[in-house]
């Protein structure tokens, strides 16, 4: 440990001191795991009966089918956040200012929603009210619980990376677009070619942590009963008794497993490029791999 | 507007539970935040490692997983019966907890080490220089992440509506289960949420205007 705010280095009667932290400190953590095992062991959580429904390949498979669903809604609203991300971005960083307005009205609104209200909005048929009765256009659009979800995790996830991209594109030295007029490069060439491929990549950190974020929402869709890998364990536990007993521990032991692994590797990716972006030497600084922080500003 | 003015009681209802999950929630985080912060930043090693694995699970973690956690785990270890509010604010305040922490921690690692050791030096106690130099400090850094969690927090808030909690989801769920236009529900409840949402960051800027120096 080294020197600290909080702290001098410790003496031999800090050191002393710091021991017996340590032996109560350990006794205390591992006090309340164990008094949780007890508890949830006299309620027969971990009786093997209960342990046994993963060895039964219908589970297995419906936990398989629940983790594709999840990633595949994750992919979709990754990819298509992304992509209306870039047009978000451009389009408020834009000269023309109906069009700057546009986009800064639309992210700063959705951004603002809980993604929530947006997803349960878009699987009763918004879009249909907004097809049929605002606009009166014929026929209709159905939106099914899966592109309730993509879309709405695509329009919230667009708005903040769309703000991260912003703030990356202001983060690029102004010498570059600079000399990239002086060249005589045109607005959407110094614009694709210059800024964005910059801004990107001193970004990526953040846009990770945010497709971390991303993966977490998918989870959403269990309140709007779309069979992904959260739902999936509500199904499992809800249609099997094991002496009269349903098993819900066991399944979200497993299920939250799953889900913290698959974080976890993705967080772990966006810290890793973080420092092998310090360690470069670009002049391009990364940024923290963090989630955006979300402000109230319209 | 109709439907604003018909169901105003329901709206209240729902803007009230909002505001509720989200004070009870927040607070909750706060204290368990600075708990896990002085964990993380304490010179005990085991105590350093539980708030780094507290704040690196939590993180990972959906909130919707959380909520399952809390309404079909944490009701076996307790004790049966624990009311869908009590749960609901738990597992806000324990998601929220580890994101708060971490801005605390980095908040501290703001104040330059010069500071402490100034304050040392000048003969303050320990207590005297965590109040008088180290504390202020780290709070000026913090509040900006802070509001920008809470926001968060409120926006967090509305899972719990879909547990059995009366809030501004819930009222969204009831009044289109009634079968009225979506887009009407949908843009009183958007104006809800800007309401806290805005009234929480200008709230957060008169402090930061209050405790501002000249550095």
């Amino acid at each position: 440990m080294s020197a600290s705010v909080l702290y001098d280095a410790p003496g031999p009667k800090a050191r002393a001191r710091n021991v017996v932290y340590t032996v109560f400190g350990s006794l205390l953590v591992l006090g309340i795991l164990a008094v949780i095992v007890w508890r949830l062991d006299s309620q027969g959580q971990f009786n093997p009966k209960m342990w046994d429904i993963f060895n039964y390949s219908g589970i297995r498979q419906n936990i398989l089918d629940g983790l594709l669903a999840t990633l595949k809604v994750f992919a979709l609203a990754g990819l298509f956040s992304l992509l209306f991300s870039v047009v978000l971005a451009v389009g408020r960083l834009s000269d023309h200012k109906p069009v700057s307005w546009l986009c800064t009205g639309f992210i700063e609104v959705f951004r603002s929603v809980p993604l929530l209200i947006t997803i349960f909005a878009l699987w009763i048929g918004i879009l249909d009210n907004l097809w049929s009765d605002v606009f009166h256009l014929p026929g209709s659009i159905s939106v099914n619980p899966m592109w309730a979800l993509v879309l709405g995790l695509t329009i919230y996830n667009a708005c903040v990376q769309a703000e991260v991209l912003r703030a990356g594109v202001n983060s690029v030295p102004k010498g570059q677009a600079e000399a990239a007029y002086a060249l005589g490069m045109r607005k959407t060439q110094v614009m694709t070619t210059i800024l964005l491929p910059q801004a990107i990549r001193a970004m990526l950190p953040s846009i990770i942590s945010q497709l971390v974020v991303t993966l977490k929402d998918t989870s959403l869709g269990y309140i709007i009963l779309f069979p992904e890998l959260l739902q999936t364990a509500r199904l499992i536990s809800s249609n099997t008794t094991i002496d009269g007993d349903y098993p819900y521990v066991p399944t979200i032991i497993v299920i939250g497993a799953i889900y913290i692994a698959l974080c976890l590797a993705l967080s772990s990716l966006a810290n890793w490029i973080e420092r092998r972006g310090r360690r470069g030497k670009t002049g391009i600084t990364p940024a923290k791999a963090e989630e955006p922080a979300e402000e109230a500003t319209v | 507007m109709n439907v604003l003015l018909d169901h105003l009681d329901l709206f209240r209802d729902g803007f009230l539970g909002t505001l509720a999950l989200t004070g009870a929630s927040a607070l909750i985080s706060l204290v368990l935040g600075i708990l896990i912060a002085g964990c993380r930043v304490s010179p005990v090693p085991p105590l350093r490692a539980f708030g780094t694995a507290w704040v690196t699970l939590l993180r990972n973690t959906p909130l919707t997983l959380l909520f399952l956690v809390a309404f079909f785990v944490v009701p076996q270890v307790l004790f049966p019966g624990i009311n869908s509010f009590v749960l609901a604010i738990c597992a806000l305040g324990v998601y929220t907890s580890s994101f708060i922490c971490e801005a605390i921690r980095s908040g501290i690692g703001t104040v330059a080490l010069g500071q402490a050791e100034a304050a040392r030096s000048i003969g303050m106690t320990f207590m005297q220089s965590l109040r008088i130099v180290v504390l202020p400090q780290a709070t000026r850094a913090v509040l900006p992440p802070l509001s920008s969690l809470l926001i968060a927090l409120t926006k967090n808030s509305a899972i719990a509506g879909g547990f059995n909690n009366v809030d501004l989801f819930n009222i969204q769920k009831t009044l289109s289960n009634d079968g009225f236009n979506i887009l009407v529900i949908f843009f009183w409840i958007t104006l809800a949420y800007l309401i806290i949402t805005f009234a929480i960051s200008g709230i957060f800027r008169l402090l930061e205007r209050r405790l501002e120096v000249a550095r």
